[in-house]
């Protein structure tokens, strides 16, 4: 592989992933209730793409499935169908993939010392040649998230739960990752501690030119963080487009709703009729489209079939066959 | 002879606020001494108001309406204050009376809906008994109450639902009938404690916009505590800002947000991404809200604010107007010196 080459492959390259889930009742359960087998197909047939040093945003809403994406990547699922591949990280190697969780007390064990906990990946896969050296990486982790090197010797319960995200995040570095996989980072904290979150791993990306997988159900976090979006319902993904692009000009129905609905602190929508239905259950999804039962501007075809995601600009894609038809109408005119 | 009541006039029953919290404090003895939770918090909410009780985890929001309703967990109490719920003072009743008027005069809507509910009933059996205890009406009567209610809350198909149980319903409409439990027996305020949080974000849109909508029709005072300000904006008529069980800054939602006074408000509204501009960089405020034992002297959010001077250590700063909102802060009273 050459120079160029590596350069623009991609950090991350998600093809045709499925996600089956056997949600069956028990064996004895179904032979005496005489119940069918049970399959739920969390995530079905999505591909993306993460280019390096960028952030890949996955938003929707709970239930569609994102979490499930950032599991199969992280590799704590198997996947049922398809494909994921990373790119070649800085040593010539496979790059190394690391996840940070959603919720910071459950995810520390309460009875190990601060410096324990970071210091098991770098111990765990050799990354240091001496004890004395895995210490003092330790505390260099603890200083570049923002704690003191002492906070070391403490116990997880002693810090407040932005603090605690931020020992999260050393251990993530502590293997050297080039990617980091962050599932609701900051859904767990309040405002004024997301933005120290926030801020961190923007400065963590610029510095050590991470690449970020960053799933979420905030658009104004989501927003803020990402070069790119993908917007999930039901296990497919139903718009994915450069960040601008998306809050500027959504073209999934889907995306509209939720960028309508999201609350405005700028401009309140006051006394706006919200619109009515609520995502189908997964284990019963929708034929065809599965947005058409709570979409505006369903066609007939939409119950039918399920729209391909297919380009509708130079980096936005959409699964819609009303956006897609609008988009090939205005390509023909403009041709004309 | 009997003193017959004064009659009152017609619109002075109306100008009776929902709430009117006074002073209040509330106060957690423990084995390291006693933890004040709340202190000195006074707020008042008209009929037909909603106020927003907003601020992160540990401001004493949840507190503030866990008192009003009486359900402060032992070894918890009212140390200070009054508490009139319309007009009628809540805070030194007995268990007994209590419960009489927690349902009647006041109802509660919780994050969770599903705990909310009972899971062995249907959703018909525990509305009719919440309507028969409060009012006493006959079974037929609050039968056609309840449906008239969920009718209300927007849930479709009511006669089917009233015979359904907790579990059929989806979260969004189990949260729809929290709302009706809660207005069954047409009080004149509810506590909503974060009633859409734990919902996505087209239901919670659903679920803000129902509120509004029975406050409007109903005349009920809704007290909405929160920690999002997004929610707030888009429902709320005035907000309360706490920190450290304290309100820091109080006023109409719009001169709030987008017009702060206090440090701290304006460090909360500049720390949320905006939907609309992309900043490099968030603004943040440093540190983390004091733990309850560890209250600072003086104002509470002296050692992060920027502006802190000699003054806001020394002294508490009471909430004082500032132009339209009230904010307590030495900055606008005075200066920090």
């Amino acid at each position: 592989m050459n120079e160029l080459q590596q350069e623009t492959a991609p950090a991350l390259s998600v093809s045709h992933v499925s996600k089956v889930f056997d949600v069956s009742a028990p064996w004895l359960n179904r032979v005496l209730e005489r119940r069918p087998k049970l399959f739920v197909e969390a995530v079905s047939d999505i591909s993306f793409t993460v280019e390096k040093g960028t952030c890949f945003s996955i938003v929707g809403e709970s239930g569609c499935g994102k979490s499930t994406v950032a599991r199969l990547v992280t590799g704590l699922y198997a996947t049922s169908n398809g494909d994921i591949s990373f790119g070649t990280g800085a040593t010539g190697r496979p790059i190394k993939v690391q996840m940070i969780f959603q919720d910071p007390h459950s995810s520390l064990n309460p009875r190990w010392r601060v410096g324990d906990i970071i210091a098991e990946p770098i111990r765990e896969m050799k990354l240091r040649n001496s004890e004395d050296e895995t210490l003092a990486r330790v505390r260099e982790l603890l200083e570049t998230v923002g704690l003191g090197a002492d906070d070391a010797l403490k116990y997880p319960h002693e810090f407040s739960g932005g603090q605690r995200q931020r020992i999260s995040i050393a251990r993530a570095l502590a293997s050297e990752p080039e990617l980091l996989v962050c599932d609701e980072p900051t859904s767990a904290l309040d405002v004024s501690v997301q933005a120290q979150i926030l801020n961190l791993m923007r400065r963590l990306q610029d510095e050590l030119g991470l690449t970020y997988l960053f799933i979420s159900h905030d658009l104004s976090v989501v927003r803020h963080m990402s070069t790119h979006i993908a917007v999930m319902y039901l296990g497919r993904i139903v718009e994915q487009a450069p960040v601008e692009e998306l809050f500027t000009n959504p073209q999934h129905p889907y995306s509209k709703l939720l960028l309508a609905t999201i609350p405005d602190i700028e401009n309140p929508k006051r006394r706006v009729e919200a619109q009515a239905g609520e995502p189908p259950s997964p284990l019963n999804p929708p034929s065809g489209c599965a947005f058409h039962p709570r979409c505006p501007v369903a066609l007939s075809k939409c119950s039918q079939s399920a729209p391909d995601l297919c380009p509708t600009s130079a980096h936005g894609k959409v699964a819609c066959f009303v956006a897609q038809d609008a988009n090939n109408t205005a390509m023909e005119k403009a041709a004309v | 002879m009997m003193v017959q009541p004064i009659p009152v006039p017609e619109d002075s029953i109306n100008a009776t606020p929902a709430l009117d919290v006074q002073g209040l404090s509330v106060e957690f003895p423990t084995r390291r001494g006693v933890l004040k939770a709340i202190d000195d918090v006074s707020m008042q909410i008209a009929p037909g108001e909603i106020l927003g009780v907003v601020g992160e985890s540990g401001a004493g929001k949840s507190i503030t309406g866990l008192a009003v309703l009486g359900l402060l967990e032992h070894p918890g109490r009212i140390a200070q204050g009054a508490i009139h719920v319309g007009g009628r003072r809540v805070d030194t009743l007995t268990e007994a009376e209590l419960t009489k008027v927690r349902g009647r005069e006041m109802g509660a809507i919780f994050q969770d809906p599903l705990t909310a509910l009972n899971p062995l009933f249907t959703v018909g059996k525990q509305l009719v008994e919440t309507i028969r205890l409060h009012t006493g009406m006959s079974k037929t009567e609050a039968e056609g109450r309840a449906l008239e209610l969920l009718r209300s809350v927007g849930i479709p198909a009511p006669e089917e639902r009233l015979r359904q149980y907790p579990h059929q319903f989806s979260g969004g409409m189990r949260q729809r009938v929290v709302i009706a439990l809660a207005l069954a027996a047409g009080p004149r305020l509810i506590i909503a404690d974060e009633p859409t949080t734990a919902l996505d974000v087209s239901i919670q849109a659903q679920i803000t916009a129902l509120l509004r909508k029975l406050c409007d029709e109903t005349g009920v005072g809704i007290m909405l505590v929160t920690h999002d300000m997004g929610v707030i904006a888009e429902t709320a008529d005035r907000v309360c800002v706490m920190y450290s069980g304290r309100v820091v800054e109080s006023g109409p939602v719009g001169d709030v947000i987008h017009n702060p006074q206090h440090p701290y408000t304006k460090g909360l509204m500049a720390a949320i991404p905006s939907l609309h501009d992309r900043v490099e960089v968030l603004s943040q405020i440093d540190g983390s809200m004091p733990r309850l034992n560890a209250r600072p002297s003086g104002c509470a959010f002296h050692p992060r604010c920027p502006h802190a001077g000699p003054k806001c250590s020394a002294q508490k700063p009471l909430l004082q107007k500032v132009g339209t909102t009230s904010a307590a802060c030495w900055l606008q009273q005075g200066g920090t010196q």
